[in-house]
């Protein structure tokens, strides 16, 4: 009756004693997820299935997050289509405005997510919940308005593929560098169709917000969901957020996995994602001469208050080199105002940044930070496709928030070290 | 159900960025995503494109963002099977649920060139080109069961909210 932690889960969500990588099941979702680019469609579903009023009010949650502040009419057009349907719909979580930040990150500050918890999520990044011990995916707009309209979705069962992480981290290398070398190791390919479950006493000894880092790029290696065995910390981190009950489950010992990888972290540096894959990594003291025209610190891979305290510590008393254009993104109001108590904004005008709006900005080329031709961005962020920030000809590459922060005072690709 | 039309070929690992880039996203309607599919990789693909194409690609395709714009841009510009190495899951799940089929087979992805005329038979998998015939793996009875009732929505109609 051996299962992996992402079975036992989806067991329980399909009224099932057990199931089988590959099985087809039906399962009950706790949480549906979409945000402003997601959702139009996924109401344009669930108007066409013909339903009335969603499964649950309480459980469905909308979040404008990727073209706000509404960038033109167009997106100013869709994020009013998800408020009169949050409206029409009575939904409890629904949040724009001075209320929205990313979504990924939001979600988790709001006690919103649960550990056990099957959440479904139009947007790919949804795996960051894994953290917290849920089984959380993304899905395209058609899935979630089916969602949305039944509380239920059909999911085959993955395969687990264990990564187990051991040994002494380097001071300088976080969570955001583990998941970098770990998709490095696996290709962007490596765990198609898997669940991918973080393990060991490396990640034990993680911070929360470097485990949801870690969780949240489980989709660049083309991973299902990334899933991390809830302990102390999860718990710690829950009992500031919430009061509601949840379920803890555990995999067993003796579980099947499809492959299992050890990961000695000894002699990871921090890492750079090179342009135009997140597998495409060198460790930082390979890198070469890289000249930057841009830096941006946030998202929902990097946009946590610990994110933006590392890139403060870097930039206390600096200044971005001339001509680099720093901007800094708070993931949530949350974070904005216990970065601004913290005096961490005031480190960051000092050293010449601009203080974004929480929201996905200039990740995914939407708005606040588009690249021009032939410019070269280092960002705190999850892709570093052909276009994703901009100009089909200009490059993003891939680090964590103290190589970014060092970086822009550099005027090149440099860890903290070189300062 | 057979297809025939011109091969549009690309290479692996195809991310949804590049099937539809994010500044176009500001819409929904397909027709309109379709005039900027491929637009930073591929321009002329948008409006060459003809309806009962054909797209092949590599390993992984529709890697990325979850954005169903990408298959629906493939869909509405005429694409009528997307054949690959392999496909990356939540492109693959999207791509069933608005009815565009999706055929895996490692042999065609690489015996297929770009231009070229091709045959497709979606419900035996075989595909014809010009320097032969492939078998593709036959679509998983859940998938070809969405295929026929039209996708995801005449489906869950017929199988959930009827019941």
């Amino acid at each position: 009756m051996s299962m992996t932690i992402t079975e036992k889960i989806l067991a329980a969500h399909a009224g099932r004693d057990r199931v089988f990588p590959g099985d087809l099941i039906e399962a009950k979702v706790d949480v549906a997820l979409a945000n402003d680019i997601t959702a139009p469609l996924a109401i344009k579903t669930f108007d066409e299935i013909g339903v009335d009023t969603v499964f649950d009010a309480d459980k469905v949650v909308l979040v404008a997050d990727h073209f706000v502040p509404n960038k033109d009419i167009a997106s100013a057009q869709q994020v009013k289509l998800l408020r009169e349907f949050a409206m029409r719909q009575g939904l409890t979580h629904y949040y724009e405005g001075g209320e929205s930040g990313v979504e990924h990150v939001i979600l988790p500050e709001k006690g919103l997510v649960l550990p056990g918890q099957l959440v479904i999520g139009a947007d790919s990044h949804t795996c960051t919940y894994g953290a917290l011990g849920a089984f959380a995916t993304g899905v395209g707009s058609t899935d979630l308005g089916a969602v949305m309209a039944t509380g239920e979705i059909w999911l085959k069962v993955p395969p687990t593929i264990l990564l187990r992480y051991t040994g002494a981290l380097d001071p300088h290398v976080g969570g955001k560098d583990l998941i970098l070398h770990t998709i490095g190791l696996l290709g962007v390919e490596g765990a198609l169709y898997c669940a991918m479950e973080f393990s060991g006493p490396v990640i034990r000894g993680l911070p929360m917000h470097q485990r949801f880092t870690m969780s949240n790029m489980a989709i660049e290696a083309g991973g299902k969901n990334g899933i991390i065995e809830p302990d102390e910390t999860t718990l710690a981190y829950l009992a500031e957020r919430t009061s509601s009950r949840f379920e803890i489950f555990r995999g067993d010992p003796d579980a099947d996995y499809e492959r299992v990888i050890d990961i000695d972290v000894c002699q990871i540096e921090p890492q750079v994602a090179f342009p135009h894959l997140p597998s495409n990594v060198r460790p930082i003291s390979q890198v070469g001469d890289v000249p930057i025209d841009q830096v941006v610190i946030g998202s929902c891979t990097n946009g946590w208050l610990e994110d933006l305290r590392d890139a403060a510590r870097i930039l206390k008393g600096r200044r971005a080199a001339k001509g680099i254009r720093l901007i800094i993104m708070p993931g949530s109001p949350l974070i904005y105002a216990m970065a601004l108590k913290e005096g961490l904004l005031e480190t960051f005008l000092q050293a010449g940044a601009v203080i974004g709006p929480p929201c996905c900005g200039p990740c995914l080329g939407g708005h606040m930070g588009i690249l021009a031709e032939g410019e070269r961005a280092v960002a705190t962020t999850n892709r570093n496709f052909i276009g994703r920030m901009g100009h089909p000809e200009s490059e993003v590459y891939l680090a964590n928030p103290t190589v970014a922060a060092a970086s822009a005072v550099l005027g090149w690709i440099g860890g903290p070290e070189e300062l | 159900m057979n297809i025939e039309g011109r091969i549009w070929k690309f290479g692996d690992d195809v991310d949804t960025d590049v099937i539809i880039p994010a500044r176009y996203l500001n819409v929904s309607a397909e027709e309109e995503l379709a005039k900027n599919c491929f637009a930073d990789i591929r321009p002329e693909f948008a409006t060459e494109a003809a309806v009962g194409d054909i797209l092949v690609a590599g390993k992984n395709f529709g890697c990325g963002s979850s954005r169903e714009h990408a298959p629906l841009a493939i869909k509405a510009a005429g694409i009528r099977v997307v054949i690959a190495e392999s496909f990356a899951r939540i492109f693959y799940r999207n791509a069933f649920n608005i009815g565009l089929p999706l055929l895996e087979s490692v042999e065609a992805s690489k015996g297929l060139s770009d231009g070229e005329k091709a045959a497709v038979d979606l419900a035996t998998g075989k595909i014809e080109g010009l320097k032969g015939a492939f078998q593709a793996k036959p679509i998983p009875d859940f998938m070809a069961q969405l295929i026929t009732a039209g996708g995801l929505v005449e489906y869950v109609k017929t199988t959930k909210i009827a019941r």
